[in-house]
């Protein structure tokens, strides 16, 4: 049971101070394409982007839009064989890792970069205890004459991500652990290997409000003291509010809009960003009569139209957005949307090709 | 705007049994989901039940629906002892009150066409023939926002928000009186959200049907409750009507719950209180206030007195030592 005193640390909690360095990871025309019985789905279609030291990136966007495959992707363990990298190139601190060999990607996986699962469940084996399979992952970092402190490093990252008696808990089974427990091992496991970039896929999505904020704190507190760029996917838009410096909008494979979180929220470009964020219900507001809904759904990924993805959904559509796919535009701010409606406007200079 | 009770909960209590050994079972304690709750529901109007998981929200919803019987404690409809009823008058209550569970696919037989599901309940509790249940069946598809040629459809050819709106069709087929709604949303998306949310909030206005909602995303719960009860380990320890509420929270849990819960405003001030600890187990609750473990104003009083629960103004009540 948790003391009084312990209710009371709560209090001296300051929101650790950002510290945003040189790019680290820069994606470029990334494509994955899943070959399933119903043809080509492209589920990654062309992605490009950055992500910077200590930065946290959200990747927000409908089910079934390429989310999960795009950090698979990353991590090159996109499902095999339906899943292949048609093209692009992933540069990790300055190194292309498509070009490594399958063999040395265990040795990227964990110490370069890393990732945390929604479910808990599938990243932990049921018949270890925590701390062997900790030590089993620390293993893989650490030579061999320094194995032999594993255990206590185990301890100690444990108790670094918010776990109380760690030096009991390592003796734990994972059904002896609650949810909120869980992720944090899950989490401690993923930082082990000192990653330069952690991707969460909906860490929080299984976990109450107040754990949730709990495990939020903790790992704005990890990224603080490490300097470890966040790529966080989830659906929720508080979390992406929360947690997030920038923001990806995805749509049917590709990166609609792209930009800081205050202007993605407040001033976004696209048609579906603005649909997205007006159909959030707010609990700040009283009463709202009718909350905005985007009618639809966005096509198949195995059957895509040759323009425009949302033009089925999207109100300002014309036989233009219906011919040809928007090319990218992008500000002075480093904002960027493919949108035909931005053709023509000041502020927007078109960056890529229409059509592809 | 005074409304007539359609639901009335009085003293309701569940406790489980924890047991132990395979054969001899030996129960060795309670599990007290439900403890002692009160709370009624007006008819056309929606309840909203809020906590973490494990709080005994859908334990409440199982004492509604009958799927549980009550340790102690009635529930009413309109005059009605709800657990007490039988023959016609208990066929009655089951198209009277229906339910949607947060995953569609629960309450949908995959083998089944979607007009056969839906109008089951019809068939079962009324005596209607196929030709007028069908009919209802094509005017609740319209209704939903759905086209009466997807009757003979199978659910797998459905998208989940659209498996949503049948759970919703099927909900209505006896033209309830009320419905409970445990996390109808949750499992869609941001913008199949918006559409449900809509679309239970039109149909209550069409039909007058009262919703007990279970939900932890209190925007949802702001959009459509009239009235909110939060609960913390099988008791509510705050409740009041829904602006009143959000707008005034009193009861320390209530506090920290509110300031956990995020909002899509990057600008957002909002306090924040991080409680320290998980939800203690409902089988050994702590004594005195159930809250007393995590709450930062805990006083010595509060581990050893059960707080009363106070009216703090019109129809607001809390049940903390601070008041
Ligand atoms: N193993 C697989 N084989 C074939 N197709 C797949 C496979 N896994 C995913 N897909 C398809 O790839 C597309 C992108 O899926 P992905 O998991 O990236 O979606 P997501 O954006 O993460 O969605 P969610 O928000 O529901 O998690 C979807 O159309 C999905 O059906
Ligand atoms: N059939 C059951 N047998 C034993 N314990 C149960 C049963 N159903 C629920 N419980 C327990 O009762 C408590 C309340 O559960 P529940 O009503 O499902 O919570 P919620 O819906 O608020 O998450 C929990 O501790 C749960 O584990
Ligand atoms: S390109 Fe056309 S259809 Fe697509 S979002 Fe812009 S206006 Fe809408
Ligand atoms: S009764 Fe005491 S412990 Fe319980 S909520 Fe109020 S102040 Fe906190
Ligand atoms: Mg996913
Ligand atoms: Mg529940």
């Amino acid at each position: 049971m948790t003391s009084q005193a312990d209710n009371y640390q709560a209090e001296n909690y300051y929101e650790p101070e950002k510290n945003i360095g040189e790019v680290v990871l820069d994606v470029r025309d990334l494509r994955t394409y899943l070959y399933t019985r119903w043809g080509i789905t492209k589920a990654v279609d062309g992605l490009n982007f950055q992500v910077r030291a200590g930065e946290t990136l959200g990747i927000v966007g409908e089910s079934g839009c390429g989310k999960s495959m795009t950090a698979l992707t990353l991590l090159r363990l996109a499902p095999k064989p339906a899943a292949r990298i048609v093209s692009g190139e992933i540069f990790l601190d300055g190194e292309n890792i498509l070009e490594r060999p399958e063999n040395e990607m265990r040795f990227v996986r964990g110490q370069k970069i890393s990732m945390i699962l929604q479910d808990p469940m599938t990243s932990l084996n049921p018949v270890f205890t925590i701390g062997n399979q900790m030590v089993e992952a620390l293993g893989m970092y650490y030579q061999e004459e320094q194995q032999r402190g594993l255990r206590d490093r185990a301890v100690d990252i444990l108790r670094r991500m918010g776990v109380a008696a760690p030096e009991r808990r390592v003796m734990d089974f994972p059904h002896q652990m609650s949810g909120g427990m869980k992720q944090r091992v899950v989490g401690a496991m993923a930082i082990a290997g000192t990653p330069r970039v952690l991707i969460c896929d909906e860490p929080t999505t299984a976990l109450d409000v107040t754990i949730q904020a709990q495990y939020l704190r903790l790992l704005k507190q990890v990224q603080a003291e490490s300097g470890v760029s966040i790529i966080f996917i989830t659906h929720d838009m508080g979390v992406v509010a929360k947690m997030c410096d920038r923001a990806l909008v995805m749509y049917a494979g590709r990166v609609v809009e792209q930009g800081d979180i205050r202007t993605l929220f407040k001033n976004p470009s696209h048609p579906y960003t603005k649909a997205l964020m007006a159909s959030v219900p707010s609990m700040e507001e009283k009463h709202v009569d009718k909350l905005y809904s985007i009618e639809g759904q966005p096509p198949a990924l195995f059957d895509l139209p040759v323009g425009c993805r949302f033009a089925n959904r999207c109100e300002f559509v014309t036989d233009k957005c219906i011919e040809t796919y928007p090319p990218s535009f992008a500000n002075e701010q480093g904002h960027s949307a493919d949108c035909w409606l931005l053709e023509g406007q000041s502020e927007w200079r078109q960056v890529t090709e229409a059509g592809v | 705007m005074e409304q007539d009770v359609l639901l009335q909960a009085t003293d309701l209590t569940k406790y489980f049994p924890v047991t132990k050994g395979l054969v001899l079972q030996k129960i060795i304690g309670w599990v007290q989901a439900v403890d002692h709750i009160n709370f009624t529901i007006r008819r056309g109007q929606t309840l909203a039940l809020v906590g973490e998981s494990g709080c005994g929200k859908t334990t409440t919803a199982k004492l509604i629906l009958r799927l549980e019987r009550p340790t102690t404690g009635q529930i009413t409809l309109e005059t009605a002892d709800v657990h007490n009823l039988e023959g016609e008058e208990l066929k009655q209550y089951h198209t009277d009150v229906s339910a949607v569970f947060q995953d569609p696919w629960s309450s949908l037989s995959p083998r089944m066409r979607v007009r056969d599901i839906i109008s089951e309940a019809l068939v079962v509790n009324q005596k209607v023939t196929t030709k007028e249940a069908y009919d209802r069946v094509d005017y609740l598809l319209e209704s939903v926002g759905l086209r009466a040629q997807q009757a003979t459809l199978y659910p797998h050819e459905f998208s989940g928000g659209q498996r949503q709106r049948l759970a919703v069709a099927s909900a209505l087929v006896g033209n309830p009186k009320l419905i409970c709604l445990d996390e109808p949303v949750s499992a869609l998306d941001v913008s199949i959200q918006a559409q449900i949310m809509n679309l239970l909030k039109d149909l209550q206005d069409q039909f007058n049907v009262g919703y007990l909602l279970v939900a932890h995303n209190l925007a949802t719960v702001r959009y459509l409750a009239h009235e909110v009860a939060v609960m913390y380990l099988g008791e509510i320890v705050e409740q009041a009507e829904t602006d009143e509420l959000y707008d005034n929270t009193l009861h320390p849990y209530t506090k920290a719950l509110f300031s956990a819960a995020l909002t899509a405003n990057p600008d957002s001030q909002r306090e924040e209180i991080i409680l320290r600890g998980e939800v203690p187990s409902p089988i050994n609750p702590p004594s005195g206030c159930r809250f007393h473990v995590r709450c930062p104003y805990a006083m010595d009083i509060c581990s050893q007195e059960i707080p009363e629960r106070k009216e703090l103004a019109p129809g607001h009540f809390v049940s903390c030592h601070l008041y």
